[in-house]
């Protein structure tokens, strides 16, 4: 197995060699970006990356231009991890034969958005990983179709305003709950599936060098802040990504092997929902008297899943 | 070597599922990903079992659906090796988003289509309206007319594709079950000619070269677009040609087997010429044989490069003939037929003034008899004789019920 990068300090980190570059066309203030970083910085290993289409994807390979300086694929929609399934197998295929270029074992990695993993490409992940691929899926939760302008995706929060599911004089918006895309993930029996927010990089670090040590197909559910589509200003997305870990509507957890669970992160004071929502223009309707009753349900959801997930982990099930 | 070889016997006893499986082992395929649909499920089952045996030594990766086989196939191929798959009908239909993908992407990747109606009704019969959905799709197409070509045409297929100035995946067709399940003798190459024709895959933009980075399928809008989809189709109208001929002639000094792009018969003199693919070929070859001693100086032009589209050694195999058929074994949806519609397309600006007619046929696996074709050429003989057609420009072949014809 390769080493695992030591990484001693935040300025070490955001300082490594760049992989992604920043020249690129994502929105000022996307934390795309910065999880891409993350995970690229996170590992010293050659890398065959895939994106699903999306905003990653049409914003970073623009023919002349390409912000990627590793082997990098895009296919379609749904069908990035499957890409990256295809050049992993190619890869086993020629190191038997004795083919290879140079004698290195590269990581393997997909990045999609939430429509690409939780809707259209939900197959194919599944795919990939009922057939053990050593590779890592990345999806990039911005909880909606940000590409092409902010449609309901089965990853976006009950009550939001989203362009196919808007609020309006009778409808608070999103009427269903997130799709938990982590537990489907573990029920694969992958060896890891970790839940990350790039505001919390350290232990964002720790998830992806776990996941692309071990064996088989690891998944982490990356939450990345739009400051386009939850509406809050380009310099607020880490400002805004603390307030999903610190209300826990965005809770740091992984599942090893598809049991052990464990809880990652454990904010010291517990902020509560409504902050959260307030700083996002896609819950502002929420506040009207007329809906102010999602706030209080929000609330007693986000309380009853940390509630589930203390009792997980304690249950060692 | 980890692999075994296989001692082959000059002439087996094989279908047209099992010459093309036998065809990509010996072909040493780095990727087979697939999934299995009738009636091209024996190629992967088949190739299944070479793995299991030992015969094969490259990844098989049965996935979870045919988009997925093509996708796991473009990655596959992007990351720098030899990969082939195969399908049918509904697969096909559901692998076509990813078939443009392959092309565009220029990934010499090799498919199967074993032909077969698309639903609905759901069918499971040979027909052509697979092969017809893949046309535009930018892919090579080869057409197999028995389980003997079946065999040859993945070598030749490998060869064209792989070629650096060519860079385009290729189709193999052949009929469902006619051809797919129908064992003939079918004359073999040892592994070793066979391996050695098609030769080491060499690698271009390989993912797998990790000290060059590449980043594949990028996006382009209007300011590139154009040039991309012109060009690519400016290699297929020019290079391509070239490139399946010098395999052909190639493959010929390999086997003593020829092939043609377009496959003429009795065509030297013809008064009336069927245009046609597939195991109708065979049939009409003989049914006009039987024409000559009537009288009727009758002809077949066989399809055998689909796409691209041979317009020029079309319209010089009908040079000079007086009426011709085209037989369509697909649904034309509201139009003549491809065939007619390419003929027509061939022949217009030519000096050949023939009565030209088109045929449906053999839908969901309908069978196309002698008689059928002996009619056929009967009604072409009136319309040479006439010099023009007599019968409506559209009929359809065998269909029970109120005879359909249009325009």
């Amino acid at each position: 197995m390769s080493e695992i990068k030591k990484i001693k300090n935040l300025k070490d980190f955001s300082t490594s060699a760049d992989r992604f570059e920043g020249a690129n066309l994502l929105c000022p203030g996307c934390a795309h970006s910065i999880i891409v970083r993350e995970v690229l910085n996170a590992t010293n290993d050659d890398l065959v990356l895939s994106a699903a289409t999306g905003c990653l994807e049409v914003c970073t390979a623009v023919y002349p231009y390409t912000s990627w300086d590793s082997s990098w694929i895009h296919i379609g929609f749904e069908n990035g991890s499957t890409a990256v399934a295809g050049a992993e197998a190619m890869h086993k295929a020629l190191k038997a034969k004795g083919r290879l270029k140079q004698d290195r074992d590269p990581k393997f990695v997909s990045f999609a958005g939430d429509g690409a993993s939780y809707d259209i490409g939900f197959q194919w992940i599944s795919g990939c990983f009922e057939r053990g691929h050593n590779m890592m899926h990345v999806v990039l939760d911005n909880e909606v179709y940000a590409n092409t302008g902010g449609q309901r995706s089965s990853a976006t929060p009950i009550g939001g305003s989203n362009t196919t599911t808007p609020a309006g004089t009778h409808s608070y918006g999103e009427k269903r709950n997130k799709k938990d895309m982590m537990q489907i993930m573990a029920a694969h029996g992958s060896p890891y599936v970790a839940q990350v927010a790039p505001n919390k990089w350290k232990n964002m670090v720790k998830a992806i060098q776990h996941g692309l040590a071990a064996e088989g197909p690891t998944f982490l559910n990356a939450m990345s802040a739009c400051t386009t589509e939850w509406k809050f200003a380009p310099e607020d997305t880490i400002a805004v990504s603390d307030l999903a870990t610190d209300s826990l509507v965005f809770p740091l957890y992984e599942i090893i092997d598809g049991k052990e669970l464990n809880i990652t992160y454990r904010p010291k004071n517990i902020v509560p929902v409504e902050e959260y929502l307030a700083a996002q223009g896609r819950f502002k309707h929420l506040f009207k008297d007329q809906y102010k009753h999602m706030i209080q349900e929000w609330q007693d959801r986000i309380d009853g899943n940390w509630e589930y997930l203390q009792r997980r982990e304690e249950a060692k099930v | 070597m980890a692999f075994d070889k296989m001692e082959l016997r000059d002439i087996e006893v094989w279908d047209g599922n099992f010459a093309a499986a036998q065809a990509l082992r010996q072909c040493q395929i780095d990727v087979v990903a697939a999934y299995p649909i009738t009636p091209s499920t024996p190629i992967v089952e088949g190739y299944a079992k070479f793995e299991a045996d030992n015969f094969v030594e490259g990844q098989y990766v049965m996935v979870e659906s045919e988009h997925a086989a093509m996708s796991a196939c473009i990655g596959a191929s992007a990351a720098g090796g030899r990969v082939a798959t195969a399908t049918s009908s509904q697969g096909f239909a559901l692998m076509v988003e990813t078939l443009y993908q392959s092309s565009g992407m220029r990934l010499p990747i090799i498919l199967n289509v074993v032909n077969r109606a698309l639903a609905a009704p759901l069918n499971v019969n040979g027909d052509h309206s697979d092969m017809y959905l893949g046309r535009d799709s930018g892919w090579i197409q080869l057409d197999a007319y028995c389980p003997q070509d079946a065999y040859d045409l993945n070598f030749i297929a490998f060869k064209i594709a792989e070629d650096h100035d060519v860079r385009l995946p290729c189709m193999i067709h052949q009929d469902g079950f006619m051809t797919s399940h129908t064992a003939q003798g079918v004359k073999t190459l040892t592994d070793d000619e066979g391996y050695n024709f098609v030769g080491d895959f060499q690698p271009m933009n390989d993912m797998l070269d990790l000290d060059h980075p590449v980043s594949h399928g990028v996006q382009t809008e209007e300011d590139w677009h154009f040039e991309h989809k012109a060009r690519q189709h400016n290699d297929l109208m020019t290079k391509v040609f070239p490139k399946v001929q010098n395999a052909f002639d190639a493959f010929e000094k390999l086997s003593g087997r020829k092939y043609n792009i377009v496959e003429k018969y009795d065509m030297d003199d013809a008064d009336v010429a069927v245009v046609c693919m597939g195991t109708s070929v065979e049939t009409a070859r003989e049914v006009a044989t039987e024409m000559r001693a009537k009288g009727i100086k009758a002809g077949v032009v066989g399809i055998r490069l689909i796409r691209p589209f041979p317009f020029m050694q079309i319209k010089e195999a009908l040079e000079g003939v007086k009426a011709i058929a085209t037989l369509d074994r697909s649904a034309p949806g509201g139009a003549p037929g491809m065939l007619f519609n390419e003929m027509a397309g061939a022949l217009f600006n030519s000096d050949t003034r023939a009565a030209l007619s088109g045929y449906v046929y053999g839908l969901g696996g309908r069978d196309l008899t002698k008689k059928h074709l002996v009619d056929l050429y009967t009604e072409l003989q009136a319309n040479a004789d006439a010099g023009k057609v007599l019968t409506p420009l559209q009929q359809f072949i065998g269909v029970r019920g109120p005879k359909l014809s249009y325009l």
